[in-house]
């Protein structure tokens, strides 16, 4: 199949789905969230893009090896779910692509760079790479290799909320390119079965892998076409756009906290590759052109700033401070050591 | 390979153990997770009553602990080792899963890492085969990729090995397959008394663990102690004393080689009966101890040949008994096809007695 039969992709804001679409009220939804909240959120978006761009260039220069699944493109999602959020009680786990949500979740990036540096001083200690991050304490469940394998895992963590009483929700992140796995639909019938609080967001980033999602998934609205059939309630949205990331999170973990599950579609785009050994030949540079002037940093920038609550100026230091941030980390991860050969055999099986 | 820990309880001695005799396990009565009294501390148990015993026990002990699979609950579990559980700790904590076996191991592995204790029943080990991905790439691997952050402490159970006549794709045995696997251990018990012990210990390990039950055992019965204990995990046992040959026998397989044991002593050759119980870690300690004193093995499995748990214990004896051995160390297997229908066929592709004699006396020369 070449690049050229693929069907067109549209940004989500103009596509066919806007019949499903969450609409919302920016000015509306921007005085709701407040100018604090905001600007930390910005940050956030900022601190993952700059976290990435510089971990594809440590890959370059062959600093990083193995796999590299960038989430560049698809910041609003995330930071929108993890605002409402309260890592520890609150689980979150997502596929290979997980840079992003070990960063939301409150993992610092000098441990994340090093792990991607193999070091010692690694997330896990050098024995994941870049698919699995991990965190205990913020409930960060990782970090999964295999696709649509963390599904039933979220759905794990949602059944110890419910079973402990805790009052935590389970936030389980997947691609489009997971929705046809079957552990995704054994997943939704088990939530929806037994009512437990679990949140799954299908991030439609458009393709699964090199296929286009027109071309591997039967529906074209994910979320709308199969929340009913697990008993599920569901939202649509532009997974560009932070204030409907930020709004439908809300509503979907209100929902789940009172033992409604909720499926989500966030119709968002990677600007990169599957990985970074995928040039992307498979779509136009018109196509990715389009997408790249509805950057989602740049919007919410934009918008900040039109509100008088960030200025060019008071934004660029944000990101100053943010690539300092991403220095350091670089250099604790290029001092750090790698691991001794002890580590070989250590953690194959758990002290009792 | 880590050395487990031994648990804190004594080991009483292993009880003697005859040849059982088949009760009605439609009908048998759990009597309040009670055997049969017998003399001196003692009870009468079916291999089913033990690891009901053994579960209802630790579930009593440990509140995180759950069970959850097919038909385990109303159901009381389609081989009733799950009987009168949920009328005792009620549906929160004993779950009738939907036919989903990738969903619902996936879900333990989720439920492992966030503070809880899963049982998940395979309604037969065949039926892990969708969850393969979720034992594997989730279950054994998350302690080792998150540097020890997340233990899973998890078992997973159910009946393992050939039953009567379901052919091919409900006969397999999982020892060897699972056993490959770092970060799994692998239990397969042959008697009531080694079946309670080591699902004990089980529960309360920090790792996935693949008990693996007999169907054709369920109903064998022994005198087990009535007083708590713990068998530890790695730790074979020996079935039979002998001085010519040992037979490294798993599972039902062990019934087999006594069989095969008693016609061989009429031929004056005495073999040696040594149950590994856990294929992983195993006791090769055990064994090679006793192919130092007879010479001679034969291992006895019902996993296929090429890769088998036969084919492991042999490279390790020649490892560490390459000058006491006399034979070959022999293999009698499942036959490498898949399980036929027909009784004629069936009873030549399992690793029945007769197999098991032409083994021995292939060994011994005889």
């Amino acid at each position: 199949m070449t690049a050229t039969s693929t069907p067109a992709a549209t940004p989500a804001a103009d596509s066919d789905s806007t019949d499903v679409l969450f609409q919302v009220d920016a000015a509306a939804v921007r005085a709701e969230i407040g100018k604090d909240r905001l600007i930390a959120m910005f940050k956030k978006m900022v601190l993952i893009r700059r976290f990435e761009e510089r971990a594809g260039d440590c890959y370059q220069q062959k600093l990083i090896a193995g796999f590299l699944h960038l989430y560049i493109g698809q910041e609003a999602v995330a930071t929108g779910f993890f605002d409402h959020l309260e890592p520890g009680r609150d689980a979150s786990v997502t596929s290979y692509r997980c840079h992003a949500q070990a960063l939301l979740a409150g993992l610092d990036p000098k441990e994340l760079m090093a792990e991607l540096f193999g070091k010692i001083t690694g997330n896990v200690r050098g024995k994941g790479g870049s698919m699995h991050f991990f965190s205990k304490e913020k409930s960060m469940l990782g970090g999964h290799g295999i696709v649509g394998g963390q599904i039933p895992v979220g759905t794990g963590a949602a059944f110890s909320a419910k079973y402990k009483g805790t009052g935590g929700v389970s936030v389980t992140f997947l691609g489009d390119g997971a929705s046809p796995q079957g552990t995704f639909h054994e997943s939704l019938n088990m939530a929806g079965l037994w009512s437990l609080p679990a949140i799954y967001i299908v991030e439609n980033n458009m393709y699964g892998m090199g296929t286009a999602c027109s071309r591997a998934v039967a529906v074209r609205d994910i979320a709308a076409a199969k929340a009913p059939g697990y008993n599920l309630a569901s939202f649509t949205f532009d997974g560009l756009d932070l204030y409907s990331s930020w709004k439908v999170a809300q509503q979907a973990v209100a929902m789940a906290r009172k033992g409604k599950p909720v499926l989500i579609e966030a119709k968002t785009y990677r600007y990169r590759g599957h990985s970074v050994s995928d040039p992307a030949t498979y779509r136009t540079k018109d196509e990715l052109a389009r997408y790249q002037a509805l950057d989602p940093i740049e919007r919410i920038k934009n918008d900040l700033i039109a509100a008088g609550w960030l200025t060019a100026e008071s934004a660029e230091a944000i990101d100053e401070e943010v690539r300092e941030r991403i220095m350091a980390a670089v250099k604790f991860s290029e001092e750090s050591s790698e691991p001794p050969l002890s580590e070989l055999a250590r953690d194959v099986y758990a002290e009792r | 390979m880590t050395t487990l820990a031994a648990p804190a309880l004594a080991v009483p001695p292993t009880p003697p153990f005859k040849a059982p005799r088949s009760i009605n396990n439609k009908t048998e009565p759990l009597n309040g997770f009670k055997g049969i009294p017998l003399e001196e501390g003692m009870q009468l148990v079916s291999t089913r009553m033990a690891l009901c015993q053994a579960l209802y026990e630790e579930m009593k002990r440990n509140e995180s602990i759950f069970i959850m699979g097919e038909e385990v609950a109303e159901y009381n579990g389609a081989y009733k080792v799950t009987k009168d559980l949920l009328k005792e700790f009620g549906a929160k904590r004993v779950i009738d899963t939907p036919i989903t076996e990738s969903g619902f191991a996936g879900l333990a592995v989720g439920a492992a890492m966030t503070g809880l204790h899963p049982v998940i029943e395979f309604m037969s080990w065949n039926f892990s085969f969708p969850a393969f991905d979720q034992i594997i790439s989730n279950a054994s691997k998350m302690c080792y990729m998150t540097g020890g952050m997340f233990p899973i402490p998890l078992l997973m159970r159910g009946p393992n090995g050939a039953g009567p006549r379901v052919s091919s794709q409900h006969s397999h045995a999982v020892e060897a397959l699972y056993s490959h696997f770092p970060g799994l251990i692998v239990i397969s018990p042959s008697t009531p008394f080694d079946a309670k012990g080591l699902m004990k210990t089980a529960l309360r390990e920090n790792n996935p663990i693949c008990f693996l039950e007999n169907e054709m055992l369920y109903n064998y019965e022994q005198a087990i102690p009535t007083a708590e204990y713990l068998l530890p995990i790695g730790k074979g046992d020996i079935k039979r004393s002998g001085k010519d040959c040992t037979i490294v026998a798993i599972s039902r397989c062990v019934h087999w080689a006594l069989e095969a044991a008693e016609a061989l002593a009429k031929e004056g050759i005495e073999c040696e009966i040594v149950d590994p119980r856990t294929i992983k870690p195993l006791d090769i300690d055990l064994i090679a101890t006793s192919v130092r004193k007879t010479s001679r093995c034969v291992v006895v499995e019902e996993c296929y040949r090429t890769g088998g748990v036969g084919a492991e214990i042999a490279a390790q004896l020649q490892d560490l008994c390459f000058d006491d051995l006399d034979a070959p160390v022999g293999r009698v297997t499942t036959t490498e096809n898949p399980m036929p229908y027909a009784a004629n066929l069936e009873n030549e592709t399992l690793p029945k007695p007769h197999r098991i004699i032409a083994a021995v006396k292939k060994a011994c020369y005889a």
